[in-house]
């Protein structure tokens, strides 16, 4: 067990420091926390501009979208780098236990997409005015972890799709801007086409935000409960589908001898 | 006529190359429509009328101007990593001149976003491609991607002495559509933004080409394109050639 934990946490740690390619500051600063300040504020502003939701809907949408950049990316290189930085075969020659490896990349990186959400947050707060309460900050810091959480697990999918696909950040970059229009960010999903909304239910962060948005709004966290229950559940899928996927992908590539090779 | 050459063949290969890249699709076809789409979606959850060909227009500059950011970060990088850039350095032509034609097949690859936003938006959301002056239009478009070229020609001279340019290009995508105005007004912005906006060629370049398509004066945004073209392409000059000195001198050409 002191094993397993150990691979887990120092072993995740290990893999973050080394495969997450915008760890260093002149990356990590204008990537992780500039680029969704912008967002944030371009997107505000064009709400403003159509006339079509007040900015705290936009702020609440972009502030909890925004740590899909951390998990999605974070993830899908904190797996398939390990193919591109030839570190692969000795990792899955090792007799490490599958899941901490797998499951232990996640921490870093939910910890990473919790920081960037809070950055935005207080971005929300500081320039547009965003004042949902004290009472809700609670809720709020709870569902924002669940909604972290289910996007970690959903780059872990995508990681894994990256041991075998060749060009994985492809799919991470349309993922992340379809999640944009259809995770209910900055649209109401009753606006979208029923096919949208339906395949946006399926992923990650929709139910979060929409229980976000209730909570800063003035409900209770019980209020949303069935909301945050629902993303809980996505990430419990995703993982579970992005664990099997690693060690199909694993044997297979270890049968046909293509670990490392593209 | 060596000029040319290095021109028109340096243009050829680096659109033969960015055709060829999954990149540079996603940023020049598919985000766009992402793009637009999600502004679409707001417009008319909000209401605000007669504004689909407004938005389709915008969200086309957008991806011009995304795919002329990455591909300007992106071009020293890469030659970088790969280890020609010091050989394109050491060529005889001037390194303006190696990376211009790189710079505008940018560009030109980001025009496809404005096509598929128009296309997207006429085949999915109905929108009517009715131009006012179709003749201006054309101009306008050919004049804000060589613009938005040309202005990518600075960036990348930048970029010769900074190491974590792609982490640049992602912190500029947004600032520029936010102060160009490219699918809101300019007017809801803090008015210290206003310079900043007049400064920028896709400001004027969103201009021209929205009121060449839906009635306007065309040939004041028209000029003011081409005068930050030209303005961007003598800063250029000036900053690769003291941009490249600096470099050789501290060694730091190719550094990762």
């Amino acid at each position: 067990m002191r094993t397993w934990l150990r691979i887990f946490f120092v072993g995740g740690v290990i893999a973050f420091r080394g495969l997450f390619n915008w760890i260093r500051p002149a990356m990590y600063i204008p990537t992780m926390l500039g680029s969704p300040l912008f967002q944030l504020i371009f997107f505000t502003k064009l709400g403003q501009y159509a006339r079509a939701q007040p900015a705290d809907f936009y702020i609440v949408g972009n502030s909890i979208q925004a740590c899909s950049m951390a998990s999605v990316y974070g993830m899908t290189m904190a797996i398939s780098n390990e193919r591109q930085a030839q570190t692969l075969g000795p990792l899955l020659a090792s007799p490490a236990n599958r899941a901490a490896v797998f499951l232990g990349r996640g921490v870093p990186v939910l910890a990473n997409g919790l920081l960037v959400s809070t950055f935005t947050f207080g971005v929300g707060a500081l320039l547009l005015g965003f004042r949902p309460g004290a009472a809700a900050i609670p809720s709020l810091v709870l569902i924002v972890l669940v909604t972290v959480t289910s996007c970690t697990a959903f780059g872990m999918l995508l990681g894994s799709v990256g041991l075998r696909a060749k060009d994985v950040f492809f799919a991470a970059n349309l993922a992340y801007f379809l999640m944009l229009l259809l995770c209910g960010v900055n649209i109401p999903l009753d606006v979208l086409p029923g096919w949208m909304s339906l395949v946006g239910r399926c992923l990650p962060l929709t139910h979060g935000i929409a229980a976000a948005r209730e909570v800063a709004a003035g409900a209770s966290l019980g209020h949303a409960a069935g909301l945050v229950a629902t993303e809980a559940g996505i990430a419990v899928a995703y993982a579970a589908a992005g664990f099997v996927l690693f060690r199909y992908f694993e044997r297979a590539s270890r049968r046909s001898a293509v670990l490392d090779a593209y | 006529m060596s000029t040319w050459r290095v021109i028109g063949s340096g243009f050829v290969m680096n659109l033969k190359m960015l055709g060829t890249s999954g990149f540079f699709i996603l940023t020049s076809v598919v985000q766009p429509v992402i793009f637009a789409t999600i502004a679409f979606y707001m417009f008319k959850s909000g209401g605000r009328p007669g504004t689909l060909l407004y938005t389709a227009l915008g969200a086309g500059v957008m991806g011009v101007w995304s795919t002329t950011l990455f591909g300007s970060g992106g071009m020293i990088q890469w030659q970088r990593w790969q280890g020609t850039l010091e050989l394109s350095v050491g060529a005889p032509p001037p390194m303006v001149l190696v990376y211009l034609p790189f710079s505008l097949a940018n560009a030109v690859t980001g025009a496809y976003a404005l096509a598929a936003t128009l296309v997207w938006g006429r085949l999915v959301f109905g929108v009517p491609l009715h131009f006012a002056h179709p003749f201006l239009f054309a101009v306008a478009l050919v004049a804000t991607v060589l613009a938005l070229g040309l202005m990518g020609l600075v960036l990348a001279s930048t970029f010769i002495l900074y190491r974590y340019a792609n982490a640049m290009a992602n912190l500029l995508e947004y600032p520029v559509w936010i102060a160009s105005g490219l699918v809101f007004s300019t007017s809801i912005l803090p008015a210290w933004t206003r310079p900043i906006s007049w400064a920028l060629p896709p400001y004027w370049g969103v201009l021209a080409l929205r009121h060449a398509a839906l009635g306007g004066e065309v040939w004041r945004p028209l000029g003011m394109v081409a005068v930050l073209g030209a303005a961007s392409l003598v800063i250029a000059t000036g900053t690769f050639r003291i941009f490249e000195h600096y470099a050789r001198a501290r060694a730091t050409l190719s550094l990762t």
